[in-house]
Formats: structure tokens, sequence, C-alpha cells
């Protein structure tokens, strides 16, 4: 068979690969900013939200690790912009959730090698990771309780805190449902996921996105925009966590399984 | 007349005296003028504090600092980004897009990049050794998805490095996969503790070679229908005597009533075909 | 980072059970944020019993009428203490009077507090004192003299007049000071209830149940007080007024432990998905703060005691002292009561899966040590402002015959 028909097959199968067209519709938001008369980022042209595939996580733990290094998050088992969670579902109906060290270091195995994959004497029904990072709300609950204006709502979507401002009252910590937050102990003010805002607004992707291996992470804008993370809207059935709160999260799940908390 | 006019006039003033005379008794007590002094001394203090102390963006796009949003974009990066790193070295990364790890960023093995982009000659980002940046993804875990290559460490090649078989921006393994469970241990492992043990997977799939090139593009088939697990499980089928070496006559296969079993229901509706319990 | 700071985390972390968020592990609101409603509840609860003497016209408490007054005062001036050490930044603490957002609880703390202060209680101790205040200047030493006349802004006029306009004046205050003191209080109690995430915590009873604990609180403290002080001036106690206390504690504990009773009721019997973790909290590591603390010791048996000592044949001395007793307990489980809402409502995993562990440190900016501190000094402040507003000298040496005298 001539070359150029076997190499025509292969990328048309290359295209046929979810992923790929990912990572090449990917190029495409880096075009768009760069279109937009390169310097001057308007943030009421972007509104960005992120998706998270479930059943692609592998609990590698790297999108913790890099997070920490970008955004210089201390070091200690206390202090997460994002983590992983492992949730094992047994036969009995029980469930245990872990998240050692947020799940930086990847996970111990659940069991020795035994076959098939039990427990402690219990059989597992099913288990996955879930990454989990601040939902960034449409409806904060942490920018209404904060008592001076030192967190808001960017006006391109990202949940942000202003460390000159904040007197460190932790009631934003409080109230928010995810456990998104924490007190930076070296500064004594709110601190969370930004989305790594000063990545996007250069058009670079978060670092937890960036790093993850499976893309099991994908970042993008809402609204009439081609970006991975639009698709992902249209094509997936998406949920997001504890909808009964009203936040109305902008980072959306699909396959989060009902014990997902 | 003039008397009565003259009468009411003086009665007019002394009405007016009384009422001056009682106003000034009600008027306003010492003690409320001070306090009011006071009271008035702090508003206008704290008005002007107002003016004087909020920071100066605040308000102008929210109930926030304007100056709080540029703040946070200050940060310098730390990693550069894959688009950065095809800039100088696109045939690692044209090759790496066109292999399983096509998925997979420069900087998620070789950490953030962006001080090597700034000083490439000087800097350089880190080389992984050994297998332990491989195992961290591919060692089996059994909440790992399906279908993600997983490998048990001390039975893959204890000790050796894993790029001495394996070239880490093309991973395609030196040989073609044999066994199905490199990929499907979960499900390989299930099935092995289960009846259904002595059964290849081939026995239920058709797997074309393909699979093991490219899974996602060429997905085997699953059985269909009931009559595919009634060939061994109905009642008068024809069953081998003996599968990979179980004598079926001491361990019998099985039967139903192909027909009434299970209503309306396939079999794997409620039998885990990888793991098959009358449950 | 404080490396003690840190050791403590892990010494929590080591005791974490089932699962918690990974930013969980720190608990951030800490025994000062319990301290903080401890003592805005005994203000609004000594106000309110003022308030009952003066607009509902309870005679029998005239004797503490000034007294529950300066006890508010003292422990109003010590409530910002312990928020402004808790604060990641408090030389940023102003900022709440210079932006504060509307759509927040806590930022109505700043103007709550003001008002309450600035309007209401030094108002109504001011108007309250003015006249006895210009004419103890006549025949006070030099240094009291020059206080006296700073806290009476330099007044002179004792005319009948002034003297009944203050009385109106007093009156009005008071009558505006009951919502004030609700709103003080009750605020507290919504910060806690309109957060939406944690459910122990969100409840609509939230803020009526801490000014009923307040002004349970706030009776007995004030019962604690009179007591101490009478006996330490070497008075004679005024039976009809600690019976009057005592009877107002006993109404008040009464609807505080239906109030507690119904969400407990109510929150069984919703049975919400927080259910069980609550119930391991409850029966776990709050069973001995609840279950004997707050409501055996805290609410039961102050109530069984005071039904026993107040409506009974008992010999006074002996009510005096079962009073005491129980007016100690009911403290001791109001302090109880807050901190099983402030650290019981963080010592549970906002996933409903696991529990945390609160390390109390010793020292520190949130530790013990200023923690008794905080809850010392207002005796300390209470005792210097009995010197110089006291309370109980017009009966004394006052040339004008003094409303108990009349009464």
């Amino acid at each position: 068979m001539p070359k150029t028909y076997e190499r025509r097959e292969f990328l048309a199968g290359l295209l046929n690969f979810p992923p790929a067209t990912m990572l090449l519709g990917l190029v495409g938001p880096v075009k768009l900013l760069a279109a937009d008369g390169g310097d001057e980022y308007d943030p009421t042209e972007h509104y960005y939200a992120m998706g998270i595939r479930v059943e692609e996580c592998i609990g590698c733990g790297k999108c913790v690790q890099a997070c920490k290094l970008e955004n210089d998050v201390p070091d200690e088992p206390f202090y997460f912009r994002t983590w992983v969670e492992r949730y094992i579902v047994y036969t009995d109906g029980d469930v245990q959730v872990d998240s050692p060290n947020g799940g930086m270091d990847g996970f111990p195995p659940v069991a020795d090698e035994t076959f098939p994959p039990v427990a402690a004497g219990k059989e597992i029904l099913r288990t996955f990771f879930v990454p989990k990072l601040c939902n960034h709300c449409d409806n904060p609950p942490c920018v209404q309780v904060c008592p001076v204006g030192a967190t808001f709502k960017s006006q391109d979507g990202v949940v942000l805190v202003d460390e000159d401002y904040c007197i460190g009252c932790r009631y934003c910590i409080q109230a928010c449902p995810y456990g998104a937050r924490f007190l930076d102990p070296r500064t004594h003010t709110a601190n969370k996921c930004t989305f790594c805002y000063h990545r996007i607004t250069k058009g670079l992707l978060p670092a937890c996105v960036e790093v993850c291996p499976t893309q099991a992470r994908v970042f993008g804008e809402i609204g009439d925009r081609s970006t991975p993370l639009n698709r992902m809207l249209r094509m997936s059935h998406l949920e997001v966590l504890k909808p009964h709160m009203n936040t109305d999260p902008k980072v959306y799940y699909t396959a989060l399984d009902g014990e997902v908390r | 007349m003039f008397r009565a006019l003259v009468e009411q006039i003086v009665a007019l003033r002394t009405r007016i005296r009384e009422r001056r005379v009682a106003s000034s008794r009600r008027k306003v007590p010492t003690q409320v003028i001070q306090l009011g002094v006071i009271f008035l001394a702090v508003g206008v203090g704290m008005f002007l504090m107002r003016q004087k102390f909020v920071p100066e963006t605040f308000g102008d796009l929210g109930h926030y600092r304007g100056a709080a949003v540029a703040a946070n974009a200050e940060l310098e990066p730390h990693y550069a980004g894959w688009q950065q790193c095809a800039m100088c070295h696109p045939d690692k990364v044209e090759t790496k897009n066109r292999s399983f790890h096509r998925t997979v960023s420069c900087e998620t093995c070789h950490g953030p990049a962006s001080d090597h982009t700034s000083n490439p000659m000087g800097l350089k980002p880190e080389l992984p050794t050994g297998r332990e940046p491989c195992l961290v993804c591919h060692s089996y875990l059994a909440s790992r998805p399906t279908g993600f290559p997983q490998v048990i460490e001390d039975r893959h090649n204890p000790v050796r490095a894993c790029t001495g078989c394996h070239d880490a921006h093309d991973p395609t393994p030196p040989e073609s996969i044999q066994e199905c469970s490199a990929c499907h241990n979960t499900i390989a492992r299930s099935k092995a503790v289960s009846p259904h043990a002595p059964l290849d997977c081939e026995a239920c799939h058709e797997v074309q070679p393909e699979h093991k090139v490219q899974p996602r593009a060429h997905v085997p088939k699953k059985p269909f229908e009931r009559a595919f697990c009634g060939t061994c499980h109905a009642k008068g089928a024809e069953a081998p005597e003996e599968i990979r070496g179980v004598d079926l006559t001491v361990y019998e296969i099985p039967r139903i009533d192909l027909v009434t079993h299970g209503g309306t229901f396939v079999c794997w509706q409620c039998h885990y075909q990888h793991s098959p319990e009358a449950r | 980072m404080d490396p003690e700071h840190l050791a403590q985390l892990e010494a929590a972390l080591a005791q974490v059970s089932g699962f918690i968020y990974p930013n969980e592990v720190e608990l951030h609101w800490s025994i000062l944020i319990v301290i903080y409603p401890y003592l805005t509840g005994l203000v609004a609860g000594a106000f309110i019993l003022a308030s009952l003497e003066k607009v509902f016209n309870v005679k029998a408490l005239q004797p503490t009428y000034r007294l529950a007054l300066l006890t508010a005062l003292a422990f109003l001036i010590v409530a910002p203490m312990p928020l402004q050490a808790h604060l990641g930044h408090p030389e940023r603490a102003f900022e709440i009077f210079l932006t504060p957002n509307s759509a927040s609880a806590m930022a109505m703390f700043g103007f709550v507090y003001a008002w309450y202060l600035m309007v209401v209680l030094l108002m109504e101790i001011w108007f309250d004192y003015r006249a006895d205040l210009v004419r103890w200047r006549k025949n006070d030493k030099p240094v009291m003299k020059l206080v006296h006349w700073l806290i009476s802004l330099g007044s002179r006029d004792v005319s009948p007049a002034a003297v009944a306009f203050d009385k109106k004046a007093v009156q009005f205050i008071t009558i505006v000071g009951i919502p004030s003191a609700f709103l003080l209080h009750g605020y507290v109690g919504f910060i806690f209830g309109s957060v939406k995430a944690n459910p122990w915590w969100s409840s609509v009873l939230m803020p009526i149940v801490f000014l009923f604990s307040a002004i349970v609180s706030g009776i007995s403290m004030v019962l604690l007080i009179y007591y101490v002080t009478t006996l330490l001036r070497r008075k004679e106690l005024d039976m009809s007024c600690l019976n009057a206390l005592a009877s107002f504690l006993f109404y008040a504990l009464i609807i505080d432990l239906s109030l507690e009773a119904l969400d407990f009721i109510h929150r069984l019997y919703e049975s919400e998905e927080s259910i069980e973790i609550l119930e391991q909290l409850i029966f776990g590591k709050l069973f001995l703060s609840l279950t004997i603390v707050q409501i055996l010791l805290g609410t039961i048996v102050p109530i069984v005691f005071l039904a026993a000592a107040r409506f009974s044949e008992l010999p006074n001395e002996m009510k005096r002292m079962i009073y005491f007793i129980a007016a100690v307990l009911v403290q001791v489980g109001i302090f109880s009561t807050r901190w099983n809402v402030v650290i019981g409502g963080q010592l549970f995993s906002k996933s409903l899966r696991g529990l945390t562990a609160y390390k109390l440190e010793f020292g520190g900016q949130e530790g013990l040590l200023v923690a008794i501190g905080l809850l010392v000094l207002p005796f300390l402040i209470l005792a210097l402002l009995l010197k110089i507003l006291p309370p109980w000298k017009d009966a004394e040496t006052s040339p004008e015959p003094s409303e108990a005298q009349l009464t």
C-alpha cells in the first residue's frame, strides 16, 4: 500500500483517540489568546472552569506535587490547594476513604498481593481516585462571609484571595463546604487554589492540568469557546460536589460516584 | 369695644409670654448637648478615617481591592508548559505525541522546567532514573482504572531499569503484550480465583491483534446474547470434557434452563462474568 | 513557620479517626473563639436582667440594677480582645470598619459592638450615674474627683428637671437596649447558624439558643457577683433580691433546656446525613463536655437545685448556698455550651467521614494562659469600675433618699 495512505489512516486513527484531539485542542486557546492583540489580558473576555474525569485518574499524585511546587505551598501535610482522595467501596457496604499526605506521594497498596483485591477479609466492590480542589463556585459561601472583602470572584470566574487585605479571621475556611481553604502559616492569611491565575492569564495551563499524565484534569473556558472543557461539558454526564449546598461549583466531574463527599 | 380689643391684645401677649417661658423650660438639656458634641466628633472622625484609609482601588470591580487581581497574577511560573519544550525539542515531542505517552506532559516526568527554558544551557531539568519514577504511575493499585497498564513491581523484571526495555518517549513494550493481564490486571486477578479461571480471555472475547497496539481504536468484542453463555451452561449443551486440564466430570459446569432462567435479562446483568458466583 | 505549631498539627494528625479533608487537620477557631460568645453572652444576659428592673419594674431586683450594668460593661470591654488576639493580622482589624461586607454577619460585629457600647451601655450608665457623680464630686478625694468629673463630662445640672430627664433617658435607652442586647449576642449565633457547610452549626435555632443561654449565664453571673460583693462588703444579702434572681434563672433555664431539647429531638427525628458522624461526636469526643457538663451539671442539676430551694421552706442560709452552687454550675455549663458549639463543630470532617482532635496548647497566642487571662480580666475591670462608680454608695452617703429606700 502506498505510504501516504498508511499515514493518513494512522493520523485518522490518532484523531479517534480523544486525548489526542484534546491535546490538539489545547493549541486553540493559546492561539486565541495570542490573537487578542498579544499584550493586554482582558479578564472580561474569559470565564474559566475545570473538568475532572474520575475514570481516568490513576492516583499518581503528580498534580498535588506540581501545585505545591508551582505555587510555593508549604510542604507539610496540613496545607493543600489540591489533593487526591481514594475511595474503596466494599461488598458489605462499608466505604473507606483515605488521602495520605493529600496523595502527593501516591498511594500505598490497599492490600497485600492477594487475589482478588481484598483487604482485611473484605472484598472490594469498586475503588477509584477523586482529585479535589477549590471549585471556584459561582455562588461562593466563602466570599459571602468574608467580613472585609478580602476574597472575591474575579471577572474571569476565579475566586481569589487578597493576601494584603485578609485579616486572618478564618471565617471563609469555616464556610467552605469542600475543605478547599487553609491558613498559610507564613502569611497568616487565607490561601487556596487560584486556578494558577498567574499562568492562565498568560495563556498557560494550571500546573495540575499540565502534569496530569492521563488528562483526567481538563481546563478551559465555558461559554461559546472552543476549549477541551467545553467539549467535555457537551459530551459527558456531569456532576458537581455537594450540589444541595447551592454553591454552583465550576469544577465538573464525570463518573462521580455517589459515595464521594 | 376699644376696651375689649385691648383686653384681647393683653390676653394674647400673656399667652405668648407663657408659651415662651414654657418653651425655655423645655429647651435641650445640657447633658444631651454634651453627649451630642462627643457623638458628632466621633462620627466625623470615622467619616474622615474612611476617606483616608480605604484602599484606592477598593470597590472598582466589586467589594474588593481591584489591585488584588494583578497581585494574584504576579507570581512567576515554575512549569513552562509542553509547548515550550516542543520549541527546542520537536523530535522528542513528536515521537511522544504518537506514542502511548501522548497524554503525558514533558514536565510530568522531568519536573518544572521554566528555569531551564530561561537558561537552557546552564540549568537542566531532572532526568528520571531507576524504576521509581515509572512505578509512581504504573505499579499495580486496585483503584487504578481498568485498562491502565500496570505491573506488579516484584514480578516485572525486578531491579532492572524500566528504560532498559521501554523508551520513555515511546513506551511501546518491546514484545507484543502476551497477556491481557498486562493492562487488565484487576479483571485477570478476579478471574484467576473464580470458576472461570481455566478460561482464556479469548474464549469469550474476540480480540483483534491491533488492540494491543491501539487499544481504544480496536476494542475487542464482547458476547451479546444469552445463547453465548448457554454454549456451556445450558441444560443439554455440549461441553468439552476438560478445559485446560480441569476434569469436568469432577468439577461440573453448572447448568440452567436457558429458556426460563433469569427472565428477559442477559446473563451478565446478574452474574459478574469474570468472577461468577451465584449471588 | 512555628515549629511548635507544626508539632501540634502532627499530634492532631495522629489522632484523626476515619477520613478528614487534608486541610481540616488544623482546627481554626480555638478557645479564644469559645471565650468570645461566652463574654458577649454575659453582657447580653446581665443587661437583660437590668432591664427587667427598669422596664418591667421588678422592684426586688433593684439592688442588682447598677451592678448588672457595670458587670455588662466590664465584660463588654474585654469581649473584643479574644477576637483581636485570634486574628492572623490583628493590625488590620480596623478594615472591618472601613470596608465591611454587608453580606457577612461577622462584618456587623464592629458596628453592633460600637452601637451597643456607646449608644446603649455607656449611655445608660452615664444617665443613671450622672446626678450621683455630680453630687459625689463635692466630697471626693482629688484623684476620684477628677475621674468623676471626666466621666460626667463636667456636667453640673442636678435640678429636678435634669434628673427627671435622666430617668426618662434611662428608660428609653433600656427599651432600645433590649433588642440591641438581643442583636449583640444573637448575631454571634447567626455567625454560626448561617454556615451551611457545617451541619452542627447550621440551624435556625442557633441564634435563639445562644440568646437564651446568654440570659441564663448573665443572670447567674450577676447573682454570683452580687453574692460575693455583698459578702466582701460585710453587708446583709437581700433575700427577696436573691429569690427573684433565682426565679428568673430558673425560668430561663427551663426555656434554655427546652430549646436545646427541641434541637436535639429535631435532629434525631429528621435523621439527616450528618446524624451518624454527629452521633459519634456526641457520644465520643463530646460526651464529657456535652452530656455530663453542659446538660447534666450545667442545666438539669441547677434546675433541680433552684426549684428545690426557691419553692421550698428551707432556711434562708441554706437557700443562698444552693443558689450560689447552682449559679456556679450554670457558669461552667454555659462555658461548656460554647465549647461544644465552637470546638465541637470543628471536630468532625465536612466529609462526614471522620473526626479530628483539638490540641489546646498551654502558652502561645491562642493558648490556655491567654484564655485564663481573658477570663480573669473582666473581674479586675469590674473591681475597678465598682471603685469608680460604686453601685451602692447612694444608699449610704447621698443626702437624697434613694429609690431603694423609697420602695
